[in-house]
């Protein structure tokens, strides 16, 4: 797993208060792991702050998985 | 007054400087412990007071889940662990207890809210290259009525549900209004009290602009001494104290534990100064006399007064003259303590804790002492009793506690032991 996931599952395992076990890529943040609306606005300022990007809102949208914050934050970071 | 209904308290809770439970809480009291000790919630290295009373051993996970805990505010934290305390105590929620939650308010005070939460987003801001990136949870973690708002969330108590904000004296107006609309007829239970955490840079610093909080860093312990000639300033305290407040028909129709009855309230204001109290202390005359006048009783009644009594310079001289003023002779044949010489002055949530101590003091029939009273300054009348150092036995069949709040804000509470 590439050092961006393991950042991403640590955020995700925190915030969440989930087990790691649970963080799976097709997990979804509000369906399968609690998250509530609000909690996936924090989740996403987390990656923003841990990565350094902006994550514009429309693009915030689509990001709804594990596997999806993965593979964004993997093409955006800095 | 007769027609109107009556309201007891079944149940109680605080987690204190002195104990995490109120049976610790009792024991620190009685036996004449200091809660105050150095400041370890932050670096105070460069503040002028560097001690605090704060809840020692405090661990957020002890209470709460990884997950919710954090989205609370300390202040908030120490409310929902008080007010399960008090909740628990009074069998609300056992089984097969029936408790209509409609009919289950929370009033709660806070005189700040999450001072910790605005705080901590601000400094992370300004940290920054200017993006704002502030939680989603900084406002409701900040918001006083978030203690509120989260006590009755959890229980799922639907009745009325507000905090009241008026600084020191936050409690004791939370304990007045759900007093009221237990009488009224608005609610047959309310979760009530305080709590506040402000230990942090900004609390301590402000406190300390104001000259308002004691310097004696070369010993903390000794430093709250109401009524002593060498006093210098308040301590800061954290905490929390929850009582159930019942209508009295209700509650015997439960079987509920009946500790006490609450039997009345006063508030009044000094209209003087925003932080000065008026030393000619007219406002605590009047509070003290409506609190009497609500409770329909005589001042030579009661037996036991939990006073403001900070350990400031001002303050506490001031409370005493009014104190004589209202009682007359039979403010010698009180028994009067400062709880805070021993807690540090936990602002919003001092009406909390001293409630339940002014209840235990029933209860048990002791009064808690005022401790470090060694210099008897001769400004305060000394023929009155201060219950100095050591716990006093006494018969307290009603007692009377008093918080004032910046702004100018007085409230006094009295209660009784229960008379059929």
């Amino acid at each position: 797993m590439s050092e961006i996931a393991e950042k991403v599952k640590a955020i995700i395992i925190d915030k969440l208060g989930v087990e790691a076990s649970e963080v799976t890529p097709e997990a979804s943040f509000t369906n399968d792991l609690g998250a509530d609306s609000l909690d996936t606005v924090e989740l996403i300022m987390e990656f923003e702050k841990e990565f350094n990007v902006s994550i514009p809102d429309d693009q915030a949208e689509n990001i709804g998985t594990v596997g999806q914050a993965i593979s964004y934050l993997e093409e955006h970071a800095k | 007054m007769s027609s109107i209904r009556r309201v007891v308290v079944t149940g109680i809770g605080a987690i204190t400087p002195l104990g995490k439970t109120a049976p610790a809480y009792w024991e620190g009291l009685r036996s004449g412990t200091s809660g105050a000790a150095p400041i370890t919630r932050f670096n105070a290295e460069k503040f002028k007071t560097r001690f605090a009373c704060e809840v020692k051993d405090y661990n957020m996970t002890d209470y709460f889940d990884r997950k919710q805990g954090p989205k609370m505010d300390m202040f908030t934290q120490f409310g929902v662990i008080a007010s399960d305390e008090a909740i628990a105590d009074a069998g609300l929620l056992a089984e097969g207890g029936n408790i209509d939650k409609d009919r289950v308010g929370v009033i709660w005070g806070s005189g700040i809210g999450g001072l910790r939460s605005l705080q901590e987003e601000c400094f992370q801001f300004e940290r920054g290259d200017g993006t704002p990136r502030y939680s989603p949870f900084f406002i409701p973690r900040m918001i006083a009525d978030s203690a509120s708002g989260n006590i009755s969330i959890k229980n799922g108590f639907r009745g009325p549900n507000f905090v009241t904000t008026s600084a020191c004296a936050s409690s004791n107006d939370a304990i007045i209004a759900a007093f009221n609309n237990i009488r009224l007829g608005l609610a047959d239970v309310v979760v009530t009290g305080g709590s506040e955490a402000a230990i942090t840079e900004s609390g301590v610093g402000g406190f300390n602009a104001l000259k308002a909080m004691s310097e004696r860093n070369d010993d903390p312990a000794s430093a709250s001494r109401p009524y002593d000639k060498d006093r210098d300033g308040f301590v800061l305290g954290e905490g929390a104290g929850a009582i159930i407040l019942e209508e009295y028909e209700h509650a015997k129709a439960r079987g509920a534990k009946i500790y006490c009855e609450m039997i009345g309230g006063g508030m009044s204001s000094d209209a003087y100064h925003i932080t000065a109290p008026d030393p000619s202390g007219s406002g605590v005359v009047l509070v003290m006399r409506n609190a009497l006048r609500d409770a329909g009783i005589q001042p030579e009644d009661v037996d036991y007064i939990n006073t403001h009594g900070t350990s400031t310079p001002l303050g506490d001289g001031a409370e005493i003259k009014a104190i004589e003023t209202v009682f007359g002779e039979a403010a010698k044949k009180l028994n009067i303590s400062s709880t805070k010489s021993m807690t540090g002055h936990l602002l919003g949530g001092a009406g909390g804790v001293e409630a339940v101590a002014c209840i235990l003091a029933m209860q048990h029939n002791i009064v808690p002492p005022t401790i470090n009273l060694h210099t008897p300054d001769p400004e305060i009348n000394q023929e009155l009793n201060f219950t100095p150092n050591v716990a006093q036995e006494r018969e307290v069949n009603v007692a009377m506690s008093n918080t004032f709040g910046f702004g100018g804000h007085n409230t006094s509470v009295i209660f009784r032991k229960l008379a059929e």
